[in-house]
């Protein structure tokens, strides 16, 4: 007993606590990312792609260059500027795609059920057990690099990641009153599926989606810093990183370190951002049971 | 009579679980086998043009490549022919280095099975001590602890080389940039920077179930009562609170297994080391078919088999596990 009160108590105190400090800077931080990519041209204070050898590997906080420059006189900053706009882009898409084919696959597994549902559910276990950067890589071995293959490839290898909740929550939603009294009232199956059930699958999807993207953003910069996604001239965080390479070696390291860091930012914000919109639905879920 | 009626149907049910599972388990790996050949034909245009990567060929070469890799065979019979390699260790001959994609593949496992294990034991050591210190500790342990698991676990494997190349190697010197090493301590050292950009996830992600697991278990009333009798922390925390948590950190660890095998990609490229995951980038850039079937083959096998042991063990670890129940 002693044990349940301090618990609850907890659980009260979270309740009427309002958005951490902690979601808020995340949240700052990702409107900050997305709006230097979608006003790269206002903001960057040079082109990304203006070679200067004169001005190489300037440290941060250099004269009209606040993050340095890599290799070949580059303004790190519009480069990240730049950069954000397909390493937030081409996660997006992976998110979009994955979205609409595991809650297609979801929802039909979960209405269906029977033989349909049992080889939906053994299709998606099967999808799930293939690392997702090793079908990446497949398709580019296919396809050759570039950001299209990857980002279908992921968007499959995810579907799993997304299809299994929707599912389950489609399943339990199926069972409550609202639904059988609809159907009792003439509805379709479809109509009712989509009017009526989708709506409330659409809080476990965001969650899972913004998860999602996080991992999307992670393995199409990797395969960017391993040369096999976007090509030059296009660049993005990781293809900075790859391109600072000898440079690091030299002992010259901020034109890597940096957009390395804006990546760990950005996946660390996108993560927390998720992680509490999974967390308060798991807590309404509690309220309203 | 129930009783042993009660134990003949456990006993076959649980070979019944034994059978499903292992069949799982060979049904994803042919499935993912048929969909690595099948990447070969999917390829746009010739097949053999895309391998070549634009060399050019004799009307003869072309025609014995295509033989070689069953193209002018249908489909299921090319793929037959090449599993039937495969099964005797034969995934054909690389296109770029012109030798046997076995061979490829066993003189750089010794960098990537070290790199691996090593990684593995790092993360794990530090994950399980740093999960069970914070759990019990709580307060601000527990809480330094949650912002360092959410960190590394967020920190992709190649910004945390690039991070320790530049402190460690670089700027300090502590360590080599490049190569292996040779011998096992020179080894070890060399793949120590490696071994560790390729842990920090994985460490981060078991602090972070670990420490939920834990955490669960010490909230349990079984462990109330043991501390009030007077068992002493050390022997709860063994008996009940390890024991008890250990069903699904273990499962985790299985599924890290893979993000361990695409770390070696990463980390061996950042660090020039000539391994799997070195190889499988450069034949995939490359287009060398034979050696990314091969790579992908072998490491598909190995994420099943590793997380379908995993599973077969879960019942003989944590005996609540009930054998085809509804967990799945």
């Amino acid at each position: 007993m002693t044990l349940t009160i301090p618990a609850l108590r907890a659980r009260s105190a979270k309740r009427r606590r309002r958005r951490p400090l902690i979601v808020s800077l995340a949240v700052a931080f990702l409107i900050l990312v997305a709006a230097m990519g979608l006003l790269a041209p206002v903001l960057a204070p040079h082109s990304p792609d203006a070679t200067s050898l004169l001005n190489s590997l300037l440290p941060p906080g250099a004269e009209g260059h606040w993050l340095g420059t890599d290799s070949t006189g580059r303004d790190v900053l519009s480069r990240i500027m730049y950069g954000a706009r397909l390493s937030l882009l081409a996660p997006l898409g992976v998110v979009l795609l994955s979205g609409l084919l595991g809650t297609a696959i979801g929802l039909l597994a979960a209405r269906a059920g029977g033989w349909a549902d049992a080889v939906l559910s053994r299709g998606m276990d099967i999808v799930f057990a293939f690392p997702s950067m090793l079908l990446a890589m497949l398709v580019v071995a296919v396809f050759g690099p570039g950001l299209t293959a990857p980002i279908c490839a992921l968007a499959v290898s995810y579907t799993p990641f997304v299809g299994r909740v929707v599912r389950s929550v489609a399943i339990q939603e199926g069972t409550r009153p609202y639904m059988e009294s609809y159907r009792v009232m003439g509805f379709g199956e479809l109509w009712v599926t989509l009017r009526h059930l989708l709506p409330n699958v659409v809080p476990v999807l965001v969650a899972q989606s913004t998860l999602a993207f996080g991992y999307a953003l992670v393995d199409l910069a990797a395969l960017s810093y391993l040369g096999l996604g976007v090509r030059p001239p296009d660049a993005d965080w990781g293809s900075m990183i790859s391109q600072a390479r000898s440079a690091i070696l030299q002992g010259e390291p901020w034109s890597g370190l940096l957009p390395g860091l804006v990546v760990l930012l950005t996946v660390v914000s996108v993560n927390v951002l998720g992680e509490h919109i999974g967390g308060s639905i798991g807590r309404k879920q509690s309220e309203g049971a | 009579m129930k009783r042993t009626l009660a134990d003949r149907n456990r006993k076959r049910t649980f070979a019944g679980w034994i059978g499903k599972r292992a069949l799982g388990g060979v049904l994803t790996v042919l499935l993912a086998s048929i969909l690595i050949y099948g990447a070969l034909r999917l390829a746009p245009g010739d097949p053999v043009l895309a391998m070549t990567g634009g060399r050019r060929l004799t009307p003869d070469q072309v025609e014995a490549l295509r033989h070689r890799y069953g193209l002018d065979q249908g489909f299921m019979q090319g793929y037959l022919a090449w599993i039937g390699d495969a099964l005797r260790l034969d995934f054909g001959t690389s296109m770029n280095y012109q030798t046997s994609v076995t061979s490829l593949i066993t003189n750089r496992l010794g960098v990537s099975g070290v790199l691996i294990l090593y990684s593995a034991v790092l993360a794990i050591v530090f994950g399980f001590a740093v999960a069970l210190a914070s759990a019990v500790k709580g307060g601000l342990v527990n809480r330094v602890a949650g912002i360092v698991a959410a960190v590394t676990t967020a920190t992709p494997t190649f910004v945390s080389a690039i991070g320790l190349l530049a402190l460690f190697s670089v700027g300090l010197g502590w360590f080599p940039a490049t190569g292996a090493g040779t011998g096992l301590a020179d080894r070890l050292w060399h793949l120590t920077l490696p071994a560790v950009a390729m842990a920090i996830v994985a460490f981060g992600v078991l602090a972070r179930v670990g420490n939920a697991a834990f955490a669960e278990e010490l909230r349990r009333e079984h462990v109330e009562v043991a501390r009030s009798r007077g068992v002493s922390t050390a022997a709860v925390i063994r008996r009940h609170v390890v024991r008890n948590a250990l069903a699904p950190i273990l499962t985790i660890i299985g599924l890290l297994f893979a993000s361990l095998f695409v770390g070696t990609a990463v980390v061996e490229t950042a660090f020039g080391l000539d391994g799997v995951g070195s190889l499988l980038v450069s034949s995939v850039s490359r287009r060398d078919f034979p050696v990314v079937q091969g790579i992908a083959l072998i490491a598909v096998l190995l994420f099943v088999v590793v997380n379908t042991l995993v599973d077969l063990a879960m019942p003989f670890i944590d005996p609540r596990v009930t054998v085809g129940g509804p967990g799945r």
